[in-house]
């Protein structure tokens, strides 16, 4: 029972390695001041201590010599820390442009996940060592956090808006997947496994199994099925709503003055909610879609609608699959 | 500090305001600030035992990885009820409304406090939501945490959220009437002579403690208002389901929150600076830069809220923000530290039970602050936010910082409340445990969060088992370390030795009435020539 208890966890991706640096760092700097308090404190009160019952102490008032000598040096090196964590926030922060994209879905109580070439997974992640992932991630009810201790990433996942997070793995292995915001009775139980592979193995585990429809082609049977081609027209005549090619990641005016940048989120916001910002020219005579369309579907029609903005035909990782 | 000349010796000194009145009635209806604040110690104490059962049970269910000892749904109501308890009932009103109430009119030299109606008022609406709170345990519990997440709490979860936010809605308002009755009782009611660079540090503690509960504590309120408005009419506010927005909830649940904290630490750090001269017998060093580092951590306080939604997508820049306040939050912290140290030195320092308690105190709000800079640092916070380290964190500052500090006064000031000495070597060795207690149930805690241990969870990877064992061992033995305390000072109440007015040879106008002080405090109002604890003649020796 006793006998793999580990004190660090695994470090197994880039970020892991630069989160780690800050880490030792900061655990130096506060061991060495909270040493020093502590044995000023210990020997003072040895050295002073009280040895007739009516002593007192030396009266000293104060300096402010010694007053700002310890608000300066705190402050510069608190700064120091603000700088350095800075620095790795940016870093895992901004995902790398032509990271694999991987798209997520928490609910209670799993994490669903779904591949651009359509493989599926539940509870569980693949994915190659040595190249840039970024997961789109959403809630089908509550909030959850996606949390991978071995890379020392986490991004929570909130209904109503798409979040992301971007990881290189660079350990093959298998490490724990946790949701780490309460979201009810079975939180505990809403883990699993990242299981990161070398490129090759990846490739072998992508091409093998069950692979569905990939999310584009899905969104683009939904967006016929739900008729949305009837005012959103593909044939290059203006129909009841904007066209959609080409709008992706570009500014759109709004009516009533203002603009919104066409992401992931005005998207969906626009599926669900359309008439929060109409785009400018157009009345707002689009039905909701909320509750019709379940998280995964609102993320393939999200997808589709990106994919008619991409220079190529060919969905987000191209040559990658000659066996399909 | 000048005694009220010769106070005259008769039968006044025997009547004290523990015998002035017998009956249920003489306690029930007092004015008087000192049975006010022991009819909080008595409330609040009933509700730290009970927050410390509900602990016990999370640290027995923890013992093995599996959830084997309560189901989830237990579990979670566990750990949401201790929170609650543990926040809103014992630690916000534990040292400002027990000893801030019995102190501050006796400190400035004042009969009582400016409103003493609104005083026992306020008593009576923090037990109006203590009932909430208890019939929301007893009917079924509250499953959300202590935090009440929306949408999780508005659209989720299917326990007594309405009834346990009623609770934190009804006694948010006892925490406005007593910040708001000390700082028109600070302003108005100081005894001549009684200047502001006179009052004893713990006052000023209180003072900026005091405006935290005024200005933070109505968005809390409307905040839980909110909550249950969803839950109840379906407003839409928070669930996005409804056209809301949950992350709205976090900021401001933690716009209260956050500053909450300091509610907790800042009265605890009055306690400190006033144990720390008594027991050195010197003045403070570095007595304005205290005074106002209280001031300076009340004021940011309130613009540090958004390191708790880092990882909730907000905007880059406002986690830039967030994180450089954080930091700067600390420096004042650290200014207060260094100042306890300095003090010490060439102090007379006698090591009786409240002073092993600050020193306690100080070491480990020090471990509990230094984490702190791990999570304002951004880059870093992604990695143990939400798990054991923030657990960690808070409950070094909360327990090992505002407990430690409660008990420091508790036992600093427990003769003067209750006319009667304590055993002096059980006092020790509770404070041993509790700090070596203490230690061993959290620091593993920081290694957990690092490996990746998420908080609230009922079960856990069976790798983390040795560390939290240990975490339970250590709750053992603090659990013991809590309950020694409340036997000898309930003994001492009976068997324990006349405390005279002043048992420690400390100075400040609370050691110059007698133990236990008379129901208008002074016999006759004291004239104030000097500031608190000038033990040495003073002479200036500078160590520039």
């Amino acid at each position: 029972m006793f006998t793999n208890f580990p004190f660090f966890p695994p470090q197994a991706s880039v970020q892991a390695a630069q989160v780690d640096s800050l880490y030792f760092f900061m655990l130096a700097v506060t061991a060495f001041f909270s040493l020093l308090i502590a044995g000023l404190i210990v020997g003072f009160a040895a050295k002073y201590r009280r040895r007739h019952e009516d002593d007192v102490g030396v009266a000293i008032h104060g300096s402010l010599a010694l007053e700002l000598l310890w608000t300066v040096i705190p402050f510069l090196i608190t700064m120091v820390m603000f700088a350095w964590g800075a620095k790795v926030f940016f870093e895992l922060y901004r995902a790398p442009a032509g990271a694999m994209e991987i798209y997520v879905i928490g609910k209670q109580w799993m994490w669903k996940v779904q591949h651009m070439d359509g493989q599926r997974e539940i509870n569980e992640l693949h994915v190659p060592v040595g190249r840039p992932v970024k997961l789109i991630m959403g809630s089908e009810d509550v909030l959850h956090s996606f949390y991978i201790p071995a890379f020392r990433v986490k991004a929570d996942v909130i209904p109503g808006r798409y979040n992301h997070m971007w990881f290189t793995a660079s350990k093959a292995g298998t490490y724990h997947l946790f949701c780490a915001e309460y979201c009810g009775t079975k939180h505990s139980g809403m883990i699993g496994s990242v299981i990161a592979m070398e490129p090759a193995a990846f490739q072998a585990w992508l091409s093998g199994g069950a692979g569905s429809d990939s999310p584009i082609a899905a969104g683009a049977k939904l967006f016929s099925d739900l008729s949305c081609n009837t005012c959103h027209r593909q044939d290059n005549t203006q129909g009841r709503g904007p066209m959609l090619a080409n709008v992706f990641g570009k500014q759109v005016e709004l009516e009533g003055g203002g603009t919104v940048v066409a992401d992931e989120a005005y998207l969906r916001e626009s599926i669900v909610n359309p008439h929060a910002k109409v785009v400018a020219g157009f009345v707002p005579t689009m039905p909701t879609f909320q509750g019709m369309v379940s998280e995964e579907q609102l993320l393939q029609l999200v997808a589709y609608v990106r994919s008619l903005s991409m220079p190529a035909p060919a969905p987000v990782t191209p040559a990658r699959e000659p066996g399909r | 500090m000048t005694a009220p000349g010769e106070a005259p010796k008769d039968d006044m000194e025997t009547l004290n305001y523990l015998n002035n009145g017998h009956g249920l009635g003489s306690w029930l209806l007092t004015k008087d600030h000192k049975r006010i604040a022991l009819l909080y110690l008595a409330s609040i104490t009933a509700f730290f035992f009970l927050g410390g059962l509900f602990a016990f049970m999370i640290r027995l269910e923890l013992l093995t990885p599996r959830g084997d000892v309560m189901s989830s749904e237990t579990y979670n109501k566990m750990f949401t009820m201790h929170g609650v308890v543990m926040v809103f009932f014992f630690l916000i009103p534990s040292i400002p409304a027990v000893l801030g109430n019995f102190l501050i009119p006796i400190m400035i030299g004042a009969k009582d406090l400016a409103f003493p109606r609104i005083n026992l008022l306020s008593w009576y609406i923090y037990v109006l939501g203590g009932l909430f709170t208890l019939i929301a345990a007893l009917s079924g519990g509250v499953d959300t945490g202590w935090t009440f997440y929306t949408p999780y709490s508005t659209a989720a979860s299917n326990t007594h959220v309405i009834t346990a936010a009623t609770g934190v809605f009804i006694t948010g308002f006892s925490s406005i009437l007593t910040g708001l009755n000390f700082i028109v009782t600070i302003h108005r009611m100081r005894a001549p002579g009684m200047t502001w660079f006179r009052l004893p540090l713990f006052v000023w503690a209180h003072y900026a403690t005091s405006l935290i509960m005024i200005l933070g504590t109505p968005v809390i309120a409307i905040t839980v208002l909110l909550v249950a408005a969803e839950r109840a009419l379906h407003l839409g506010i928070f669930d996005p389901a409804l056209g809301g927005d949950p992350v709205l909830f976090q900021h401001l649940f933690w716009f209260y929150s956050h500053p909450a904290v300091y509610i907790m630490i800042l009265p605890a750090m009055g306690v400190i600076s006033e144990v720390v001269q008594a027991f050195t017998r010197k003045n403070v060093f570095g007595y304005s830069y205290i005074a106002f580092s209280s001031l300076a951590i009340a004021i940011i306080g309130f613009l540090v809220w958004g390191h708790h939604i880092f990882v909730a997508g907000q905007s880059v820049y406002a986690g830039l923000v967030f994180s450089i306040l954080s930091f700067l939050v600390a420096i004042p912290s650290a200014v207060k530290v260094f100042n306890w140290t300095a003090t010490i030195y060439k102090g007379s320092v006698k090591l009786d039970s409240p002073m092993l308690y600050a020193i306690g105190f100080i070491g480990l709000f020090t471990i509990g602050g230094l984490t702190g800079l791990f999570l304002a640092a951004v880059g870093l916070d992604i990695h143990v936010h939400d798990t054991y380290f923030i657990v960690a964190h808070f409950h070094y500052i909360m327990v090992g910082g505002a407990i430690m500090g409660y008990m420091a006064g508790l036992h600093y000031w427990w003769p003067k409340i209750s006319g009667r000495l304590y055993s002096e070597g059980w006092a020790k060795l509770s404070a041993g445990l509790i700090f070596i207690g203490f230690n061993l149930t959290f620091f593993p805690q920081f290694i957990l969060g690092y490996l990746g241990m998420p908080r609230r969870y009922h079960a856990y990877p069976d790798e983390f088992q040795v560390l939290n064992v240990a975490s339970t061992l250590g709750a053992s033995i603090l659990s013991v370390g809590y309950v020694l305390p409340m036997i000898y000072f309930v003994w001492s109440i009976f068997r324990g030795e006349e405390s005279p007015a002043d048992p420690w040879g400390a100075q400040g106008l609370e050691w110059e009435t007698p133990s236990p002080p008379p129901t208008e405090n002074f016999h006759v109002t004291p004239i104030v020539t000097h500031g608190t604890h000038q033990y040495a003649p003073s002479k200036e020796v500078g160590i520039v």
